[in-house]
């Protein structure tokens, strides 16, 4: 799960230069946008079927913390 | 569950107006630079918006669209018993506006008139209203006002919303008659989430002042706005949508007794096509039966579902058509309704000069 997040992440937000981690704060990235969080909405629900609300999304940071959040999701 | 039916009532004609002045997008380039327009014009779908001129207002937009639309009919204005305005960007703070259209549309002193305050949601909502008046049987005629002067609601310094919102006005006969089949409507609303589009200031809980017309710097990128200015955090309108429409829809249409495949057109508020289009694919209709007029228009707020109608479906709704309306947004409230019409009259699309 956590390549397939990682593989979402760089189509959503179109990144092909270099890998993520997931300690990464993904909206200290460049190509973070409102533009590129609708994408990654859109993908989230697409790929995981997850729709996270607002205010809890906006208390994400981390690749890590959003995979615990799908995980939990998920599970 | 706010769930309501109607029988014997039903839209018998639409017209609409927009402004002739119409702005480019990719030419909106005075604050912001020529790559980050393009990214955005492609990601909205917004190629064009029409604003109204100084002076213009949502009323006049439907005065024209109102007195065209009773002229090619031919309708006794006598006849009119209710007239509905629905704006969040009304002439006056008082009189209401309808009040005032009674007067300019010729209307009789016997006509109820009153504005409805929502956004997005508001024609569904509009309709609900006068559905249920037209029902009782007292009235004759409803006359459903639906106008947005939206271009002046938000900052051109705000990327985040300089780029989505234009002007226009509606009006619809609503009447009862043997040939209108049943309609089926659910109402919704969550308060909890006021602060994902807002006005801040200049209602009466933050009163206009010095302070709140000034220019500020409102985010970490640079956005400039006033606190009379609206802002929406699009992202999160995004995931209020994804959690809430599509469920809508679906009870919606169990609460009608329709499959999708049952229904001709799917009209859904038009705020950005790349959500239109994701709605589409999460529901699993065609591209042929989510007509979209966002294009050309913009995000027109309440107006944006009778516009999409008028522009893109003017033919074919004058046949039997069973249509789903949805309209979501600021509130946020949101409404869907299934109709069952046996053809309305929709008068060519009217273009006023300023």
């Amino acid at each position: 799960m956590e390549e397939k997040l990682f593989d979402l992440l760089k189509e959503a937000l179109e990144i092909e230069d270099r890998d993520l981690s997931l300690n990464d704060n993904f909206r200290e990235y460049p190509e973070w946008d409102s533009l590129g969080q609708l994408s990654v909405i859109a993908a989230l629900d697409e790929n995981f079927g997850v729709v996270i609300d607002g205010a809890e999304f906006a208390g994400i940071k981390t690749i890590g913390e959003l995979l615990a959040k799908i995980e939990s999701s998920v599970g | 569950m706010a769930f309501v039916k109607f029988n014997k009532v039903g839209i018998a004609g639409l017209a609409a107006a927009v402004p002739q002045n119409t702005i480019e997008n990719l030419q909106y380039t005075e604050h912001f630079d020529d790559v980050s327009v393009k990214e955005i014009v492609e990601k909205t779908g917004i190629k064009q918006r029409r604003f109204a001129p100084q002076g213009m207002c949502a009323s006049d937009l439907c005065f024209a669209a109102a007195d065209r639309l009773l002229n090619d009919m031919s309708i006794d204005r006598n006849t009119i018993d209710l007239l509905i305005f629905i704006s969040q960007t009304p002439d006056y703070r008082m009189p209401a506006t309808s009040v005032i259209l009674q007067h300019k549309l010729g209307l009789a002193k016997t006509t109820a008139a009153f504005d409805i305050n929502l956004g997005c949601s508001a024609f569904v909502y509009g309709l609900s209203v006068a559905f249920s008046f037209m029902q009782t049987g007292g009235f004759r005629r409803a006359l459903l006002l639906d106008g947005e002067t939206r271009s002046r609601v938000y900052h051109p310094k705000d990327r985040k919303t300089a780029f989505l919102f234009g002007d226009g006005g509606v009006a619809a006969i609503i009447e009862h008659d043997e040939k209108y089949g049943e309609s089926f409507f659910s109402l919704n609303s969550d308060g909890s989430k006021e602060s994902l589009i807002k006005m801040d200031a200049g209602g009466y809980r933050n009163p206009s002042s010095p302070d709140t017309l000034k220019e500020k710097v409102v985010d970490e990128s640079g956005n400039i706005r006033t606190d009379e200015h609206g802002y929406m955090n699009g992202a999160d309108v995004f995931n209020f949508v994804l959690l809430e429409i599509p469920g809508n829809i679906k009870s919606t249409l169990s609460y009608s007794g329709d499959t999708a495949e049952a229904v001709d057109y799917f009209i859904f508020h038009q705020a950005n096509s790349y959500m239109n289009g994701y709605l589409a694919k999460k529901l699993k209709l065609p591209e042929i039966k989510v007509p979209s007029c966002i294009e050309s228009f913009g995000n027109t707020s309440s107006v944006s579902i009778p516009l999409t109608i008028a522009t893109q479906l003017r033919e074919e709704v004058q046949l039997p058509k069973k249509i789903l309306l949805s309209g979501f947004g600021v509130g946020m409230s949101w409404a869907t309704c299934v109709l069952n019409s046996p053809g309305f009259y929709v008068s060519p699309l009217i273009e006023l000069p300023g």
